[in-house]
């Protein structure tokens, strides 16, 4: 394939490239011609090359490379080039504009004053991937692999290590960079150094892997503010691939970017059925294991896994709650979109749907996080707690704020030590002898997340227990998600 | 046939090269690393002291945290100062 990456120069004067396959093109060929007896304009044609006419002053863009370079996107367009270099351009028919540009009085005599144009050739979907291809694809660095013709695209990814398990979409190079597309940073820059191999990846190899993973454009931005969370030193992610615990980069996004990209926040929305949901986790999985080498049985010791490994990420419900948001909890404006990035488990399902008050509520949701990963560990775990519509409903009604409801929540998780102690009730783990007599917290300041998300129905809200945290373990990331 | 681009850090070579394997300790300096799990200094202390036997010179490194990668200076010490090196591992 060639890859002719070098801008075909236009030549100095009036220059229109036009098309035949255009009604508005016919309609002023007379124009053309005119304008190229009193003015010298050449005329580019995309398809037929004699259109409007065999001569000299019409050249055939047979490859579509200077339309494609110089960003043609209507025919007929009209350019003003001085020294090799555009100075002006029109689209489309206009009269005056066209008599304005080209400093000629009395042009298209008879013809309507002013007609849209139609699509450039180069931009028509039938040739636009391959043409970005030939012209820009040499500007991915990634080697190229050439899988043989007997191949099956599927299994010979598989074979090659590339996949969590399930099919991953053949990243070509047309889908590489319309991935691209959905960023506007340059595909060479480094955005991670990504564990365990500790390799830097580059926006475009993390396109590669959002490729693979289903991603469409638009959700990359979000794809490359998550992996840049989860390679901080604060989150962690050597550790929480190489733990024996079962947890994984948990994705929390707010803001519009959310809205915007059609993220679920809703109904369903830590399970299945939404793109962005089920492909942005994926992805930061997927550059763990392909650019940082970290796969399960490798640096990846999880004893058991979790769904949450395969990529766990939703939108909080902003529109639907009474709270300021998680990213706001965290100092973040209510206008920014960002990623919240937490070391996590599988949700698991809290049910009460006999509390009518908040404080009945609190109390059973206290009990329910005194268990997460032990009920007799305390402050060494985080936790990510979920609300549900139904469940905020009953802190909406009562006018409790977020800070009211992690104040009393908090005072409920404060645990009687003695209840707690190592050999307490014939358990051998617990809390050593030297807390005895003392009030203990589950959980150390901020280390209990709160987001609201989830259907409109049920009286459930979802649990998300976390792993070791502070200096040893990972502490939560958010950042902000740039275009 | 199907082009496409390859995912990983393409740093990977074909076959990797172990480095060659001593016939003996004797006279040799060991690195023992210590991850900071718990007791792993139990474990090390009775491999240093069958090191010792073995007439091999024994010194000691502890990594911060065992949940993070060793910090690159310390990979470096270990690597300038010792024949062959030790990890402990296990709790």
């Amino acid at each position: 394939m060639s890859t002719d990456r070098s801008a075909p120069p236009l030549p100095d004067g009036l220059v229109a490239v036009v098309k035949r396959d255009c009604p508005t093109c016919e309609l002023v060929a007379p124009v053309l011609g005119d304008l190229h007896e009193r003015a010298g304009l050449t005329v580019i044609t995309q398809d037929d090359p004699e259109f409007p006419t065999a001569a000299g002053w019409v050249l055939h863009d047979e490859d579509l490379a200077l339309s494609w370079h110089h960003d043609i996107d209507t025919v007929p367009t009209l350019l003003r080039v001085v020294d090799g270099v555009e100075d002006r351009r029109t689209v489309g028919w206009s009269r005056a504009e066209w008599e304005q540009l080209t400093a000629v009085d009395g042009l298209g005599e008879g013809l309507p004053d002013w007609r849209p144009g139609c699509g450039s050739l180069s931009v028509d979907p039938a040739h636009a991937d391959d043409l970005a291809v030939r012209f820009s694809g040499s500007g991915l660095h990634s080697r190229r692999v050439e899988l043989a013709a007997l191949e099956d695209e599927w299994e010979a990814m598989w074979d090659r290590g590339w996949s969590d398990g399930l099919p991953v979409v053949p990243p070509t190079e047309a889908r590489v960079l319309r991935m691209l597309e959905g960023t506007s940073r340059d595909p060479s820059d480094p955005v991670a150094v990504v564990p365990p191999a500790l390799v830097e990846c580059s926006v475009e190899k993390l396109a590669v892997n959002a490729v693979m993973a289903g991603c469409a454009p638009e959700h990359l931005p979000v794809v490359i503010a998550a992996l840049e969370a989860a390679c901080t030193d604060e989150f962690n992610m050597h550790g929480v691939l190489a733990t024996t615990m079962s947890v994984g980069p948990v994705l929390v996004v707010n803001g519009p970017v959310a809205g915007r990209i059609g993220m679920n926040s809703g109904i369903n929305a830590l399970g299945q059925g939404n793109r962005a949901n089920s492909t942005i986790g994926r992805a930061v999985q997927l550059a763990v294991r392909n650019v940082g080498g970290g796969h399960p049985g490798g640096v990846d010791r999880a004893t058991f896994g979790s769904p949450a490994k395969v990529g766990f990420c939703f939108a909080e419900d902003e529109a639907g709650s009474p709270w300021t948001s998680l990213a706001e909890s965290r100092g973040w404006g209510a206008g920014q979109s960002t990623v919240t990035v937490f070391a996590g488990e599988s949700p698991r399902i809290f049910a009460d749907e006999r509390s009518r008050t908040p404080e009945s509520l609190t109390r059973h949701l206290a009990q329910a996080l005194q268990a997460t990963v032990s009920p007799r560990m305390m402050l060494g775990m985080d936790a990510m707690l979920v609300l549900s519509p139904d469940h905020m409903a009953r802190y909406a009604d009562a006018g409790w704020s977020r800070d009211r409801f992690m104040d009393e929540l908090s005072a409920e998780l404060l645990c009687d030590a003695d209840e707690l102690l190592a050999g307490v009730r014939g358990v051998a783990a617990g809390l050593p002898p030297a807390a005895a007599g003392q009030k203990v917290p589950k959980f150390r300041p901020g280390g209990l997340l709160v987001a609201h998300a989830g259907g409109p129905a049920g009286l459930f809200s979802a649990i998300v227990g976390g792993w070791a945290n502070g200096a040893r373990g990972s502490n939560p990331v958010t950042v902000e998600i740039t275009p | 046939m199907t082009t496409i681009l390859d995912p990983t850090s393409e740093q990977a070579p074909a076959t990797r090269q172990r480095a060659t394997r001593p016939e003996s300790l004797a006279g040799l300096t060991i690195g023992l690393l210590d991850i900071s799990k718990p007791r792993g200094n139990v474990f090390l202390d009775r491999v240093s002291e069958r090191l010792a036997e073995l007439g091999a010179t024994v010194n000691r490194y502890t990594k911060p945290a065992f949940s993070k990668p060793a910090p690159v200076d310390l990979r470096h010490e270990i690597a300038t100062e010792c024949d062959a090196v030790i990890e402990a591992l296990a709790d």
